[in-house]
């Protein structure tokens, strides 16, 4: 019965979302299956990827992810400081974990949803090049990539929403 | 099966909060000396999302701060609990953030505190090193038209408290038997309330809405939603996703009027990104024929949305008792001008609709709390330079207060975030004076007691919080809210 109405909520997520969701509770049930044998671990990869990301300072912070991650994982996983990241936690239901890539790294991130389009519409900075964190999942094709976070995380429904 | 449920549900759980914990932990090392004799202590006035991002910003920025937050109602989150549309869970999850901000040690939460009634704004300039006002917009603006007062009349705010279990509107009990609905307005508040009044029961009973609202939209005989604005179709105000979900919302069909779309197909293409895509959903949406099977559907569907363009109201009708609405009085509009600064001139023709309830989603409005406090009535803000109220030493504001009430959350936070770098800045620069040890809420506590006031704090709203998560489970909900603040007040005492 739990499992049912725990599934049926993680149906309620789009469909990224809901591999996203369970790439979480497998991590976290695995790491507590090891817990009870040799104190917790992290999961063990040898296939990392690098990316690097550009914070609103200018500085650029490298780090490695694992393949399926998406690039908002990343930045909470290596607890990289971007203040207001991420603030409805991958759900698609804000524009906070708005990035900003180069051209050729751009067309390498694949196909972006209406769902994902209409989010992006409102991020503060939208350009041609850019896409949620949330949405884009690291494979090894992505090794080396650079992410810019852009200057402000507002999102532009500040001016649309009517205006007294 | 119970061991399972405890193994996946627990572990599902933690592993979340994990990542929910490192998401809103900053390791930030911005900590500053303070060669003073006591901690910086701040309050806060208002325990919505503007409040709480205040006091995130502000705990990450002094390690040694003390923030207090002070909220009228038992409950906090404000807006985000009640203002965000029961089928969008998904914006709520900003509650964990703040969740983690009311656990820090260097803040507290004060709820059921009313300030103006049970303690004044001086009192806490007095107790503390500097205010922030971050109440928001309790208020709104009003039509200004005859019959307004009818009954079947509602303002947007008040629809959506009482929707989304408000203390104070839970009295409403709109009467929901007529076939039409008029909503002015066409922001996303407007597009919220016209999905809640015209979703499938079946979706909504599974959502956090009041188990009234519930049975009330059950028996809800209204099949015709019009959600009209004074301009045209390239100036809406709501935003994309909004208008998808009432495309693809179920047993329902878009009823728009191809005349308003005029001219707009040649314009489109030089949009911005996003008035364009929307523009482009509309137009499919007003002008195509649609395929087979969505023809199909929507011959089958039992209920209409409308977008209608071009109308300003001029009077709500009255049935012939003179007691209730039973039409709109809708004047006829044509642009002056193009974009986002277009404007609505009167043609002089008007149009009558026969509706049995109006709803009037123009615009929150805040209010002013204290003589004392400076507030700009025509803007309905308090005057700020990036959230310093202007003349007047610590006192900061943050949120809709200091902007006016557009934006969704992630607005608010940069909002609440530049506030709070103001008043680090003060500090740090020694504009605003915290050598001085000030007792904070020790006295406030004090007053508080002395008037019989006994402020809920975070773990009493966690008993809240609880109760109804439980109540929820009952019946399939993530939770039934508790919609008095008596009952509220009960469960924290037990």
């Amino acid at each position: 019965m739990a499992l049912v109405t725990a599934s049926r909520r993680l149906a309620q997520v789009s469909l990224r979302g809901y591999s996203r969701r369970t790439a979480a509770a497998s991590g976290a049930w695995l790491s507590a299956q090891r817990s009870f044998t040799a104190g917790i671990q992290p999961l063990r990869s040898d296939n990392k990827v690098t990316i690097h990301f550009i914070n609103r300072d200018g500085q650029k912070i490298s780090v490695k992810g694992s393949p399926g991650d998406s690039l908002l994982d990343v930045v909470i996983n290596e607890d990289l400081d971007f203040d207001g990241f991420g603030a409805c936690e991958g759900t698609l239901a804000c524009s906070t974990c708005h990035l900003i890539f180069d051209e050729d790294v751009y067309k390498k991130l694949g196909e972006v949803t209406d769902e994902e389009m209409d989010m992006l519409d409102l991020a503060y900075g939208l350009t041609e090049t850019s896409r949620l964190g949330c949405q884009v999942c690291l494979t090894k094709s992505l090794e080396g990539i650079v992410a810019r976070v852009p200057e402000s995380v507002a999102d532009i429904r500040q001016s649309q929403d009517g205006s007294s | 099966m119970s061991s399972h449920r405890l193994l996946f549900s627990g572990l599902w759980t933690i592993g979340r909060t994990r990542w929910i914990s490192r998401l809103h932990e900053g390791k930030h090392g911005c900590g500053r000396a303070f060669f003073s004799s006591g901690k910086p202590k701040v309050c806060i006035v208002g325990g919505g999302p503007a409040g709480f991002y205040t006091a995130q910003h502000l705990i990450k920025a002094c390690q040694d701060a003390e923030v207090d937050i002070y909220e009228r109602l038992p409950v906090p989150f404000g807006l985000v609990r009640f203002g965000v549309a029961p089928d969008h869970p998904e914006v709520k999850n900003v509650i964990n953030t703040f969740t983690q901000t009311a656990k820090q040690s260097g803040c507290s939460f004060y709820g059921n505190v009313n300030v103006g009634k049970d303690v004044s704004i001086q009192e806490l300039q007095q107790a503390y090193h500097a205010v922030v006002l971050s109440y928001g917009a309790e208020g709104n603006r009003t039509m200004g038209v005859p019959g307004e007062d009818l009954a079947g009349v509602y303002s947007a705010k008040d629809f959506v408290g009482w929707y989304n279990g408000l203390p104070n509107c839970q009295q409403l009990r709109p009467d929901l038997s007529c076939e039409t609905a008029v909503i002015l307005g066409q922001g996303n508040v407007a597009l919220d309330i016209a999905r809640i009044l015209l979703s499938p029961v079946d979706v909504l009973k599974k959502t956090d809405i009041t188990q009234p609202a519930l049975e009330a939209l059950t028996k809800s005989q209204i099949r015709r939603v019009l959600i009209v604005g004074r301009r045209g179709p390239a100036q809406i105000a709501c935003t994309i996703k909004e208008v998808r979900e009432m495309v693809n919302l179920p047993d329902t069909r878009p009823e728009m009027v191809a005349a308003d779309f005029q001219g707009l197909r040649e314009v489109v293409k030089d949009l911005p990104r996003p008035r364009k895509r929307l523009t482009e959903l509309m137009l499919k949406t007003a002008l195509e024929t649609p395929g087979e099977k969505e023809q199909e559907r929507r011959n089958k569907a039992s209920r209409v949305w409308a977008f209608r363009f071009f109308r300003s109201p001029v009077e709500i009708l009255a049935n012939p008792d003179n007691n209730r609405a039973a039409g709109i009085r809708l004047a006829v509009n044509k642009l002056e001008g193009s974009g986002e600064g277009a404007q609505a001139v009167l043609t002089g023709e008007v149009e009558d609709v026969a509706c049995g309830l109006v709803i009037s989603s123009i615009g929150y409005k805040s209010l002013p709390i204290d003589p004392s406090v400076p507030f700009d009535s025509r803007k309905a803000i308090v005057p700020n330079n990036m959230g310093r109220v202007q003349q007047a030493a610590g006192l900061y504001c943050s949120g809709w207060l200091k902007t006016g009430p557009t934006g969704v959350i992630a607005t608010t936070m940069n909002n609440s975030f530049d506030t709070a770098r103001s008043l680090v800045e003060d500090m740090d620069s020694g504009m605003l004076d915290v050598s001085a040890a000030k007792p904070g809420s020790q006295n406030i506590s004090g007053l508080l007691e002395k008037r019989g006031v006994i402020p809920v704090i975070f773990s009493d709203w966690e008993k809240i919080d609880s109760v109804e998560i439980s109540r929820g489970e009952a019946t399939g909900k993530p939770r039934e809210k508790l919609l008095s603040v008596e009952e509220m007040l009960q469960v924290t005492r037990q």
